[in-house]
């Protein structure tokens, strides 16, 4: 880009006058007369047959319009009996997943039945006159039980295996027959939950006169929300209308398709009013999707000298007890990444998706790579701990070089680019890492116990190639000059925080060469919008902004045509210049955008052929992933007597390419390592042997506060990309990828002196003391 | 039955259950949707108005306890013609991503400078322990407070969001003056 006065600059985002001043609009705030209220009865236990599900009494409730079991739905009215799961895997196995449950309910907080009332607070009240005689069914929520035998989440299967992916590379055998050690571990990747603060929210209207349906949603994919209504209601796509307005907060919990909203979508369509449904917090944690939760099995064989040779694994995932959108690809996405940012040529494993009676698991920021960053990153440590060598000098003998991209990988996937060697040494300088070291042998003698852990990750989003993905990955954006000269941009990507009505402007202003002010940035509503994929795997600005790019390349290209025939000048010779139209060697003739856009609008005076109107609709299909990578460092020290943390420093450098906007990058970064630092320290969604969920409130679910989490230093490093015509890659989920180990192998490294090798997430204190009085019996180092 | 309260220094009146909650009251009844729910528990804060001056969590206080007295909503607290000096730090320092929270934590930022006027990080930290944020991992959040509490110390001047982010017509575009904005601009492409 030639000009560039806005793109890289720090400037306000433009979406937050509204958020600011409580003028925002999410989906609770969105009034419609005539609104009913939906309450969902639920399921209290993990696994169980329905005996009778009596909903006689809640229709007696003089505030109840209508109430409906899964019966209601799917035999007398012949609704789709399974909600979507996009794969693309053969042998996957898709047991039926009912949007009101038919029968068997096989986790709690499964919806039985729905009761639809004049207002919120009556629906709940008639909710509980819903009688439902349950049948309780033996439970299973432990993947590694449920996938030897019975009992089976779905009975009609015969086993609790959703699919085995076995994977080959190299000689893996060999490595090991030749290795010098080999290291073996089991890394556990707790169940946590995606806890936007604003829960589920929906309200869904029909217009009977213009047969239209309008679901409001907060989602982070509205098109194919919309696609996924007129596939499963069986109605015409073009009579919906599915709009995300201010979103709060999504994380992967609402890239989803979910029974609620088919439920409340097909009742507007039955009462012909607007019907809203709110999920409390304790429903949100029963039945929006979770994350991780995966069982990962590691032998790692390695040289005297720290080069790793080979990998054995077996990555064992909890599905949970339906898939939901993208519940089986996610495990998958941790073999792709298996490898990191390090050359392993060997690798043998095996992927194992196991239904559970718990809840789905699915994409939760990161969606399977931090899982694989967390075992490499940790296996690294452990390799250097076994070894007696600094971590750092293992990573340094692994590290794909620099001087190797692009780079394929023993599993499959080409980085097109790297410097992870470079960033590792920043970061290094900056916490003067032998300094640190110096310092905490120092306090080693004192009895106290610092921790270095780092974090080398690299991480694959961007997503994606279509080719790669489970159902489409390019994405698309309209750019309209409208007749007095402001600029329409409509993008396919749906933020909800991200900043992209923002960047999305900044990048506009520079190219178009227009007042970032005059620039409108819509997104989140079908009947606005062209399709788009949405906002998920770090993909807004790497594929939506690049499709903007695109857009801004048509749009200049007419400009240019229409400039060439007003000046009677070749177009050939016409070029955009500091964002203006201008003769190559001629600084006397000037036209902006917006009076090109305006002639385009008067269309009297346009070279012949050339159409009138100044607008341009582009998609952008990914050639590749892109690659975001870094170094997190982070430092702790744990008090030996009470087994607490405490953060002493953090320091990310991170490398996503180009920034557009470095506060709203910093602002994804901090978000990012805040909740992959929480998995580390406080999350876990916790189901006991029955099923029953033990964390089903923010007072048993441990979010961090502001007090919980450190400041964190911020730093970057710039390897340009060619996968996109802006040179950016993701950085959405790069922080949460690589916090997690980093702090896990600094209290690993505190810990190191009790002759601690491991301990599983998440690092709550009396984990912690235990393991350091259990080694020596008084809390002091060997 | 009856509940008398006043709200933004406006009086409100409603005929409600005993049961209904003041934040119920305040989205559903009265309008003011600024205030958001976040959870079931008194757990997030981003229900958080100030009752008399003092910040609540108004999921947990019943409309008719209200009743009587004073609310301000983030709607009271200021306005997009003229903005809190701590809504304006929250947009200047990057203090929110998706929003949700933001409303009840600029609340509860204000609650806390009334009693502590010039807090240490530390000491902001811990004052908004009572508010929960998923998206900004709080580094921007204590430095929004840190920079709206030194704007308040120092009665900095308070800006409309139109002082900070002009909505200008298009450089070199039609003015959208007079008779409206077709005119001038056909006037200007016949000239």
């Amino acid at each position: 880009m030639a000009f560039t006065t806005m793109v890289g600059a720090r400037i306000r985002r433009r979406e937050d006058p509204r958020l600011i001043t409580g003028r925002a609009t999410y989906v609770d705030d969105v009034k419609q007369v005539g609104t009913v209220y939906a309450a969902f009865v639920r399921s209290p236990y993990g696994h169980a047959k329905l005996l009778k599900v009596d909903i006689s009494a809640a229709k007696a409730h003089p505030a109840v319009l209508a109430a409906y079991t899964g019966d209601d739905l799917h035999h007398a009215q012949g609704l789709k009996t399974s909600l979507p799961v996009a794969h693309k895997m053969a042998d996957l196995k898709t047991p039926p997943h009912y949007m009101l449950a038919i029968d068997e309910v096989r986790v709690v907080g499964e919806a039985v039945a729905v009761v639809i009332a004049d207002t919120a607070y009556a629906a709940k009240d008639a909710a509980e006159l819903v009688e439902v005689e349950y049948e309780q069914l033996p439970v299973v929520v432990d993947p590694l039980k449920a996938m030897e035998g019975p009992p089976y989440v779905h009975s009609s299967l015969g086993t609790n295996v959703a699919f085995r992916m076995p994977f080959a590379a190299g000689d893996t055998e060999a490595a090991f027959a030749a290795a010098d050690e080999i290291i073996k571990q089991r890394i556990v990747n707790q169940r946590v939950a995606p806890v936007s603060i604003e829960p589920r929210s929906m309200v869904a209207n029909w217009d009977a006169g213009m047969q239209q349906l309008t679901l409001y949603s907060s989602t982070q994919i509205p098109h194919l929300l919309r696609t996924q209504l007129a596939v499963v209601l069986g109605m015409s796509e073009n009579h919906i209308r599915a709009i995300a307005p201010e979103v709060g907060g999504g994380f992967g919990g609402k890239l989803n398709v979910y029974a609620e909203e088919f439920v409340i979508s097909w009742i507007a369509t039955q009462l012909e009013r607007p019907v809203k449904y709110i999920e409390t917090r304790s429903e949100s944690f029963q039945a929006m999707i979770h994350g991780r939760d995966q069982i990962d099995d590691l032998e790692i064989a390695c040289k005297r000298d720290g080069t790793i040779t080979g990998l054995k694994l077996r990555i064992v995932g909890n599905l949970g007890a339906y898939h939901q959108l993208l519940t089986p690809v996610i495990p998958t996405l941790t073999l792709l990444m298996a490898p990191g940012c390090y050359r392993i040529a060997n690798i043998q494993a095996e992927v194992v998706g196991v239904f559970t009676n718990t809840m789905s698991t699915d994409a939760y920021r990161g969606a399977g790579r931090p899982e694989a960053t967390f075992f490499i990153e940790r296996a690294m440590d452990l390799v250097a701990q076994r070894l007696g060598l600094d971590p750092v000098e293992v990573r340094r003998k692994n590290f794909i070089p620099n001087t190797a991209f692009p780079h394929t990988t023993s599993t499959g996937l080409t980085y097109d680019s790297g410097d992870y060697e470079t960033t590792m040494d920043k970061a290094l300088n900056i916490v003067d890492y032998a300094g640190l070291r110096k310092r905490q042998a120092e306090l080693r003698k004192e009895g106290r116990y610092l921790g270095i852990g780092l974090s080398t990750y690299v991480e694959v989003c961007g997503m994606g190639p279509s080719a790669a993905m489970p159902a489409a990955g390019w994405d698309s954006a309209t750019i309209r000059v409208e007749p007095t000269g402001s600029i329409t941009v409509l993008t396919g990507v749906s933020p909800h925080g991200q900043g992209q009505e923002t960047t999305f402007a900044q990048i506009v202003a520079d190219e178009l060469g227009v007042p970032i002010d005059s620039i409108n940035v819509i997104h989140g509503d079908t009947d606005k919008v062209q399709y788009g994929v949405g906002t998920f795997g770090s993909r807004g600005t790497a594929v939506g902004g690049a499709a903007l790019k695109l857009a801004i390349e048509t749009i200049q290209a007419k400009a240019i045509k229409i400039a060439a025939h007003a000046w009677e000048a070749n177009p050939d010779d016409v070029e955009y210049r500091d964002g203006k139209i201008g003769v190559k060697g001629d600084p006397s003739r000037s036209m902006t955008t917006a009076e090109a856009g305006f002639m385009a609008f008067m269309g009297d005076n346009l070279p012949p052929g050339l159409e009138p109107g100044m607008d341009a609709t582009r998609r952008f299909e990914p050639p590749n992933f892109v690659f975001p990578f870094g170094t997190h460092v982070c430092v702790v020290e744990v008090d030996a007597q009470t087994g607490q943390v405490e953060f002493v420093k953090y320091l990310a450098v991170d490398d996503c390419g180009r920034l557009l906007n470095p506060m709203i990058v910093e602002g994804q970064v901090h978000g990012g390592i805040a909740q992959g630092l929480s998995q580390a320290m406080f999350e876990e969604v916790v189901y006991n042997d029955d099923g029953q969920l033990l964390t089903g409130t923010l007072m048993d679910y441990a979010i961090p506060h502001a007090e919980q989490v450190p400041h964190y230093d911020l730093d970057h490093t710039v390897t340009p990309t060619t996968v996109n015509p802006l040179g950016i890659k993701g950085i959405g989920e790069a922080g949460t990828i690589g916090s997690t180990p980093a702090v896990a192998n600094a209290v690993m490294d505190a810990l190191a002196p009790f002759g601690v090798v491991h301990i599983d997430m998440p690092l709550k204190p009396e984990k912690l003391w235990l393991a350091m009085h259990a080694k020596t019996g008084n809390g002091r180092a060997r | 039955m009856q509940i008398d309260l006043t709200v933004n220094g406006k009086r409100a009146s409603l005929d409600a259950e005993p049961r209904l909650l003041l934040v119920h009251a305040l989205r559903d009844v009265i309008g003011l949707t600024g205030t958001h729910v976040g959870c079931d528990t008194s757990s997030c804060g981003a229900c958080t108005v100030l009752l008399d001056g003092v910040s609540v969590k108004s999921c947990t206080v019943f409309a008719v306890q209200a009743s009587g007295h004073e609310v301000t909503t983030i709607e009271g607290i200021g306005t997009a013609d003229e903005l809190h000096p701590m809504q304006e730090a929250f947009w200047s320092a990057h203090g929110l991503q998706c929003g949700y929270c933001t409303t009840g934590m600029i609340v509860s930022a204000v609650d806390l400078l009334k009693r502590n006027p010039d807090p240490t990080d530390e000491q902001i930290r811990a004052g908004l322990e009572g508010n929960l944020c998923r998206c900004t991992g709080y580094e921007n959040i204590v430095k929004s407070v840190r920079a709206g509490a030194k704007a308040m110390r120092e009665h900095a001047p308070l800006h409309s969001v139109r002082d900070l982010m002009p909505i200008h017509p298009p450089a070199e575009a039609p003015p959208p003056s007079g008779e409206g904005i077709i005119i001038p601009a056909l006037e200007k492409a016949l000239t």
